[in-house]
């Protein structure tokens, strides 16, 4: 489903530049439940950026279905990010302005739905998360597990192909987190397929492999049993 | 669930679809008291657009108007350059009269003459320059000038002319001392004259005494610097016993187009006798050039107000797109298309625009235009009006929207072009 080769991205400060993915080559199965480690600056976030198209490798090529989207153009990487894949933020990145149904709904729109099965899938997704009730509640209204599950809708609201999730749970705690994970367990178990960027050994142990990042560059890949 | 794909994503109508959609919550959510403040600026910027060159044209209408109401009318007919009155001034007036769309005809003899106060006293002065002024002696049919020009409504002081009134006359405010305050040797005044006294008129070798019957005063020079007799007496006084007379004004039906009137009356041939010129072509050329100038002060302000509106709007939209950096990165994100990002901001900056020049256009219209229209705005040399015709406000709600829409659109697009990652991460 996902094929990576050769990956490289740099970034600059100043005249210094900084390789944070050096040559990385990764594949991911379709269904398969991902999770990515290692320390802080190991280019975990960044891998994740660059497979969900929020940034652009300087060498490598990503191969996702057998097309290689970084040959594809900014208006076809939003409209690639809009139908395949979703994506689910660590701070939830969810619209303040919009309700929990809104914050759902409107990629829904964007897909160019019609407005009445945009709200169904909507409406689908939420009750999947277990936040029918909170339909019309505001960001600001929800608690911090509850944003983070609206994320979740909002990421699994379309369908995606695949679900990128970025320390999803880092800013919950152990409850809430457990509650999060559950919902990716859940939607795993449908067949969805998840790449989890985490720094909890104790959340990359209930997914189906944990690839551990050193410095830019695959130290492990290990299948759990 | 069978699921309809309604249009092509990025195609325009879904664009405008999700673009509205996120507009509407934008404002929707916003804080109240910000929503408030932005469709003030917004009205006032409209305000200012329509009422700053409304007044400056106003203030030159309402001296447009006032010459038209109380001196022109709308077909005003005078003496050719080479004689010294209207010949055939009967047969001009009875074919005006019997024209349908004239509604009242008044016709006015005028003579040169010298006006004094206190004369009796002159009499023993060395000079008496001070009391005596040069002016303009008007004889009227009291009736038909006040259905034509409204004349007993500029009677500020005493009484207006009655059709047997003798050796009674109207004087003008600018002839007196007490209305014009100021000394100048090319307006001279009279010095302490009330209603009651009696000054001396000259005309030639004539000289009468009469009493001042009321004062009038309209803003415009040619009345407030005449003095008004009955016509029958001046006509005696002035020897005019063919009727032939200087002036003739006519008030017109409303609607009627004057030019239609005014080749009527030259297709009768009179054009031989007398100059026939609509309120337009008799406009003094001083108003002509002010009108011009006035409207094109008025245009360069509204431009400038133009400028400041799509300024305002500008920053209005790029603080707040700015503001929300981080959730236009989220937005492109999660793949909603940067053109229906930046659309959101252009339909909340129309909005603002909408609303403000609706609550403008109803303050303008319902407000500010019924009410100077009642109590104009008193200017030295005019009642000042607001000038503000639909079509002209119409255009100007056009203009302001395209201005608003490019001043959306700028601070939006410069937003949203931004590195999505580096918008949502806040770098």
């Amino acid at each position: 489903m996902i094929k990576v080769k050769g990956l490289v991205k740099k970034y600059k400060s100043g005249t210094l530049e900084l390789a944070v993915l050096k040559g990385l080559d990764l594949e991911v199965k379709k269904g398969e439940f991902l999770s990515i480690t290692g320390r802080s600056g190991s280019g975990k976030s960044t891998l994740l950026y660059q497979l969900g198209l929020l940034d652009e490798p300087n060498a490598g090529e990503i191969i996702i279905n057998d097309q290689d989207i970084s040959k594809l153009d900014s208006t076809e990487r939003s409209r690639f990010r809009l139908n395949e894949l979703g994506y689910i933020f660590q701070d939830y990145a969810l619209v303040p302005e919009l309700t929990a149904f809104e914050n759902v709904f409107v990629p829904l729109l964007m897909q160019g739905l019609e407005k009445k099965d945009a709200e169904n899938q909507a409406v689908n997704a939420m009750q999947k998360v277990g936040l029918s009730e909170k339909l019309k509640n505001l960001p600001s209204q929800l608690s911090g597990g509850e944003q983070q599950r609206v994320s979740i809708a909002r990421a699994i609201g379309h369908n995606p192909k695949i679900l990128f999730a970025d320390e999803p749970t880092a800013n919950l705690d152990s409850e809430t987190a457990e509650t999060v994970l559950k919902t990716f367990l859940d939607l795993h178990r449908e067949g969805q397929t998840i790449v989890m960027v985490t720094h909890e050994p104790e959340y990359a142990a209930l997914t189906d492999r944990i690839v551990l990042l050193l410095d830019g560059t695959i130290g492990s890949d290990k299948r759990n049993h | 669930m069978a699921k309809t794909q309604k249009s092509n994503s990025s195609g325009i109508e879904n664009l405008v679809r999700v673009g509205f959609f996120l507009a509407v919550r934008q404002v929707k959510r916003s804080n109240i008291w910000t929503n408030v403040l932005i469709v003030s600026i917004m009205t006032l910027t409209f305000l200012n657009l329509v009422i700053v060159s409304g007044i400056l044209v106003g203030l030159i209408e309402g001296a447009v108007t006032a010459v038209k109401s109380h001196y022109l009318g709308d077909i005003f007919i005078s003496n050719l350059k080479n004689k010294s009155y209207i010949e055939q001034s009967s047969q001009i007036i009875k074919a005006a009269q019997n024209l349908p769309s004239v509604e009242a005809v008044a016709a006015r003899y005028i003579e040169t003459g010298k006006v004094e106060s206190d004369y009796k006293e002159n009499k023993k002065r060395v000079t008496d320059l001070d009391e005596s002024v040069g002016t303009s002696i008007v004889g009227i049919d009291p009736k038909a000038e006040d259905i034509v020009t409204g004349l007993s409504g500029l009677v500020i002081e005493g009484d207006y002319l009655e059709e047997n009134d003798y050796d009674r006359v109207l004087v003008g405010a600018m002839l007196l001392k007490k209305y014009l305050d100021f000394d100048s040797p090319t307006f001279p005044v009279l010095q302490k004259v009330e209603i009651g006294d009696k000054i001396q008129v000259t005309i030639g070798e004539n000289v009468r005494e009469v009493i001042v019957k009321g004062i009038t005063r309209s803003k415009v020079d040619e009345i407030d610097r005449r003095i008004f007799f009955v016509d029958k007496q001046l006509r005696g006084l002035i020897g005019r016993n063919d009727y032939n007379v200087d002036e003739i004004v006519l008030r017109l039906a409303p609607k009627t187009d004057p030019i239609s009137v005014k080749n009527a009356l030259i297709g009768n041939g009179f054009d031989q006798f007398a100059r026939i010129q609509t309120q337009e072509d008799a406009e003094p050329k001083f108003i002509k050039d002010m009108k011009q100038t006035f409207a094109l002060l008025g245009n360069i302000i509204s431009s400038i107000g133009l400028v400041v509106a799509a300024i305002t709007i500008f920053i209005v939209i790029f603080v707040n797109a700015i503001t929300r950096r981080k959730f236009i990165g989220i937005l492109k994100g999660i793949g909603i298309h940067p053109k229906a990002i930046e659309m959101a901001y252009v339909f909340q900056s129309v909005f603002y625009a909408l609303m403000g020049t609706a609550i403008g256009t109803f303050l303008v219209f319902g407000v500010i235009k019924p009410y100077l229209d009642k109590n104009p705005i008193n200017f030295p040399f005019s009642d000042g009006i607001l000038v503000a015709t639909a079509s002209g406000t119409a255009i100007r709600i056009a203009v302001l929207l395209i201005a608003t829409f490019i001043a959306g659109l700028i601070p939006a697009r410069m937003v949203v072009k931004q590195n999505t990652l580096d918008s949502i991460l806040g770098r």
